[in-house]
């Protein structure tokens, strides 16, 4: 049983940022992913972020990956990589997998920054090789260099659907069409207009009717739908498609959360059930913090300021901030910017 | 309309057969999982327990008013040898 101040849940922009924070404060830190690197989603935004000069707007993504990677290892923030969380319990102990072997982690503050999952779409012939998450679809582009496929369809006109779309077409892909059953585009213009430049057609109020194919998807078949979402007969349309991308919402991982029995509620807008947290980002167990997309889907730019609170928190509540003055200052100043990120609408 | 796909990849669970369990009485993803094994499979419900809510609150039974969806070790897919054995070493 290995012991430790800190343990984080996840190296992506949410736990290094909180990582880095408590281990500024001299907090044992130790963050644990399950990917071979850390980051997080953040490598494969090859895209600009958005927001003021201060919350490192107009970098790319895997840039400022690398600079809490940088950051990281200068406060001395220990990282276990390849490295499986299955399990909590009531002490604060983490179950762990790591090179094929169990072992067990004890923490006196637990900050988890699980992240999300994709949410995907159910229709006759979704289970057909060549439909696939949108975002699994940026890791082959954008971390393997792969094309999914040649004949590219997109369902979700969100900003994943639009800035993967992009990524496809730099990449060398042919996209047919983005497509959304909500009756105007749901991402931000700029990404849409970049989409339309170059000559990508957006249908709205059309979704997916079926997917088609023998050993895997050869067309997609498509369907108009009124203002309340109800399919319109007589209007299917088909193309001919290799791979369907489903950019439909992510959800957030609350596994743990529930194992250790945070409690939870049900927020649409944020991606459905998430953690109930307080402004310091504590769950209803006092030992036991949030951060990033768990706790509602946002911006990668409010899982970091998220984290800091979160890492600083903990840092308060272990004794290591003696000049308390000092911290609340910052973590006032980390919740106006989360309220600039948060109004923040480019058009 | 075709009701024959599924909903759960791991268990190969189909939608006809999450339909019958709502309408047998099943009204969380809890009791949907007990009745049909969906969410019960390699992945835990990382990708089906979002349809089943969306299926649930198309019948009446939104998320807001109900429980989520159980959460118990191994929350990734790990061989039971891997961890059974360093069990016995502790």
């Amino acid at each position: 049983m290995k012991n430790i101040d800190v343990a984080v849940v996840g190296a992506g922009p949410a736990g290094l940022s909180a990582a880095i924070e408590a281990a500024k404060y001299g907090v044992k830190t130790l963050v644990i992913d399950e990917n071979r690197q850390p980051g997080g989603q953040l490598f494969k935004q090859i895209h600009k972020f958005f927001g003021s000069q201060a919350q490192m707007a107009g970098i790319r993504g895997y840039e400022i990956g690398k600079k809490l990677l940088a950051s990281a290892q200068m406060h001395h923030v220990q990282m276990h990589l390849n490295t499986q969380v299955i399990g909590i319990d009531e002490t604060n102990t983490l179950a762990v997998i790591k090179d094929h072997h169990y072992s067990e982690i004890k923490a006196r503050k637990i900050i988890l920054c699980c992240g999300a999952a994709e949410k995907t779409l159910a229709f006759p012939g979704w289970t057909l090789p060549g439909i696939m998450g949108a975002g699994a679809a940026q890791t082959l582009v954008n971390i393997h260099r792969v094309l999914p496929g040649e004949k590219i369809l997109m369902v979700g006109s969100g900003n994943v659907g639009l800035i993967v779309t992009y990524h496809f077409l730099q990449a060398g892909a042919n996209v047919k069409a983005v497509i959304d059953a909500a009756h105007s585009i749901k991402g931000y213009g700029v990404h849409a207009a970049k989409i339309k430049r170059a000559g990508i057609p957006i249908m709205l109020g059309c979704t997916i009717n079926r997917a088609i194919g023998k050993k895997q998807v050869e067309k997609a078949e498509l369907i108009r739908v009124d203002e309340r979402f109800n399919k319109i007969p007589s209007t299917e349309i088909q193309m001919d498609v290799d791979t369907i991308c489903l950019a439909v919402g992510l959800s957030p991982s609350t596994e743990l959360a529930r194992m250790a029995g945070c409690k939870l509620y049900y927020d649409a807008k944020l991606g459905g059930y998430i953690p109930l947290i307080n402004q310091d980002m504590q769950t209803t167990l006092e030992d036991i913090y949030a951060a990033g997309d768990m706790t509602g889907i946002e911006e990668a730019s409010i899982a970091m300021e998220e984290g800091r609170i979160a890492g600083i928190s903990c840092a308060v509540g272990l004794g290591y901030c003696p000049d308390t003055a000092t911290s609340q200052r910052v973590v006032q100043n980390i919740r106006l910017n989360l309220s600039q990120l948060r109004s923040y609408k480019p058009n | 309309m075709d009701k024959d796909y599924i909903i759960c990849r791991c268990e190969e669970v189909t939608l006809k057969e999450v339909e019958d369990a709502i309408q047998h009485g099943a009204h969380n993803p809890d009791e949907i999982k007990k009745c049909t094994r969906a969410g019960m499979g390699l992945c835990q419900g990382r990708i089906c327990s979002t349809l089943i809510t969306q299926l649930l609150e198309q019948r009446g039974y939104p998320p807001q008013h109900t429980t989520p969806p159980h959460s118990r070790m191994p929350v990734r897919p790990v061989k039971i040898k891997e961890y059974l054995e360093d069990i016995k070493d502790e």
